[in-house]
């Protein structure tokens, strides 16, 4: 077991003490996994008004100088020569076998990239970037700045009291402003399926930025549960379960992420395994399955067809908006088809369910 | 004659004559955070003291509840099929999850009672 006494913690930790948050270990960090409202109550509240959550446990990263965009197309295969300055996209991390080392988001700025990545895996991503940088291009791992997620529908409205004109901001964007005489950056982004924001600010200042947006009438402190159950009903990858080094992002569905012009010249790890699954396909897929009943299949259930198991889900629960179980996972592409029937293993009992397109719930992104 | 009792893992058993009503605790419930799940033993089956009767799903995860004692289903609650959330809002009424034959009531002297339960989970803060 860790020893508590070694977990990190965020700028936020003692606000969300103070909010009654239920504190838990999350990729090396003491984080609040639900506040006394509970998973179902956040959730539900973050689709219908607003949620505030800590994310300064992912890694902030900042590649500076002019090969920074040459140095990073040689380690995802996400076209960031094609990324305009301003703009923000999703990749990934790749070994040499096309397997996933980390999920991240890609900013352009000026003259550098802002990466954001996954708190388990900052550690060992900040030295597998270091160690392939040429000379002239700059890490600095920003150690100082919180990131506060605001999202749900009226993420916006709320913002533009604080920030005017933030919600013009074209989605898969980034920019500065000024909140509350703070200078941040932010992006219009997230990871619930909902418009919405995630603002980077200096350390020592994310709690009077957090204590503000909080007494805004539609903004609810938000866990780390119902952010897992919203990105789940939004059909997103979480790292380590839905996608890790054993996984392409070929196998996961990812394909869209990959630009024609990456994917005809390669040039990142696991170029070769990547080109030659899409041009031949996989042998397994990353695919949504709904349960049939009430009851929830976990990470791990085992999925069968006609008694032969044929993939196991990565990622389930019971989805608040959705009202329902829902879930994710990899199956052999013969099982692949939408509305392919396919027997959950749960406790020993076959439930029945399907192979069914994601998200579970609309996504309501900005357009 | 009614007695409460408690077991270390949460569940509360009611005796009533020859039979046993068993559910999970307010503090259980707490910990559980929303019940979206219950699934119940079959009428009829046999239990067994510390093995598996019930399972508990919350938004996040399962648990298992476990048998106080030994004996024999002899009625589930229909109404936490219809509305799980009834184990968060009335634990130790409404939220019963099923009733059992009791085998041996001298098993009963093992649990704890109200007062031995509410000192355990003072000393689980």
């Amino acid at each position: 077991m860790t020893d508590p006494n070694a977990l990190k913690h965020t700028p936020l930790d003692a606000l969300h003490r103070e909010l009654g948050g239920k504190m838990v270990e999350f990729g090396g960090y003491s984080m609040p996994v639900q506040y006394p409202a509970g998973i179902l109550t956040e959730h539900l509240h973050t689709r219908k008004a607003a949620g505030l959550f800590d994310v300064s446990h992912m890694g902030q990263v900042r590649l500076v100088g002019d090969g920074a965009i040459a140095a990073i197309e040689k380690l995802v295969p996400g076209d960031v020569q094609a990324l305009a300055v301003g703009k923000v996209r999703y990749s990934m991390l790749t070994n040499h076998k096309g397997g996933i080392i980390d999920d991240l988001m890609i900013a352009r700025r000026e003259g550098e990239l802002g990466l954001v990545v996954n708190a388990g895996t900052k550690d060992n991503d900040i030295a597998h970037i270091a160690a392939h940088l040429p000379a002239g291009v700059e890490l600095i791992h920003e150690t100082e700045r919180a990131l506060l997620a605001l999202q749900g529908p009226a993420a916006a409205a709320v913002l533009a009291r604080h920030i005017p004109g933030i919600d013009t901001l074209g989605f898969m964007s980034e920019t500065t402003a000024t909140i509350a005489g703070v200078p941040i950056s932010l992006t219009r982004s997230g990871y619930t399926g909902e418009d919405g924001y995630e603002l980077s600010i200096p350390a020592n200042k994310a709690e009077q930025i957090a204590r503000l947006l909080l007494a805004e009438s539609e903004v609810m402190a938000i866990g780390l549960g119902a952010r897992d159950s919203l990105r789940l009903e939004a059909g997103l990858c979480l790292y380590g379960h839905d996608i890790d080094e054993t996984t392409t992002p070929i196998e996961a569905d990812l394909k869209w992420t990959i630009s024609k012009r990456r994917r005809t010249e390669g040039g990142f790890p696991g170029d070769a395994v990547i080109r030659k699954q899409l041009a031949e396909g996989t042998h397994r897929l990353r695919v949504g399955i709904l349960p049939g009943g009430r009851a929830p299949a976990r990470e791990g259930t085992e999925i069968q067809v006609m008694g032969k198991t044929v993939g196991r889900i990565t990622s389930g629960g019971f989805g608040p908006s959705a009202d329902r179980p829902v879930a994710m996972g990899y199956v052999d592409c013969a099982a692949a088809a939408l509305d392919t029937p396919v027997d959950l293993i749960v406790r020993g009992k076959i439930l029945p369910a399907g192979i069914v397109a994601m998200p579970f719930v609309p996504h309501r992104y900005f357009k | 004659m009614t007695a409460t009792k408690f077991t270390n893992d949460h569940e509360w058993i009611r005796i009533e004559g020859d039979t046993a009503t068993v559910g999970i605790t307010d503090y259980a419930q707490q910990q559980l955070g929303d019940v979206v799940f219950v699934e119940l033993p079959d009428v009829g089956k046999t239990l067994e003291r510390g093995k598996d009767a019930a399972v508990v799903e919350s938004v996040k995860a399962a648990s298992e509840v476990y048998a106080p004692i030994d004996g024999t289903v002899t009625e589930v609650n229909p109404a936490l099929t219809d509305d799980p959330a009834t184990v968060n809002t009335d634990p130790h009424e409404g939220g019963w999850f099923f009733k059992m034959k009791v085998a041996d009531p001298t098993q009963l002297d093992a649990l704890l009672d109200e007062t031995q339960y509410k000192n355990m989970i003072a000393e689980l803060h």
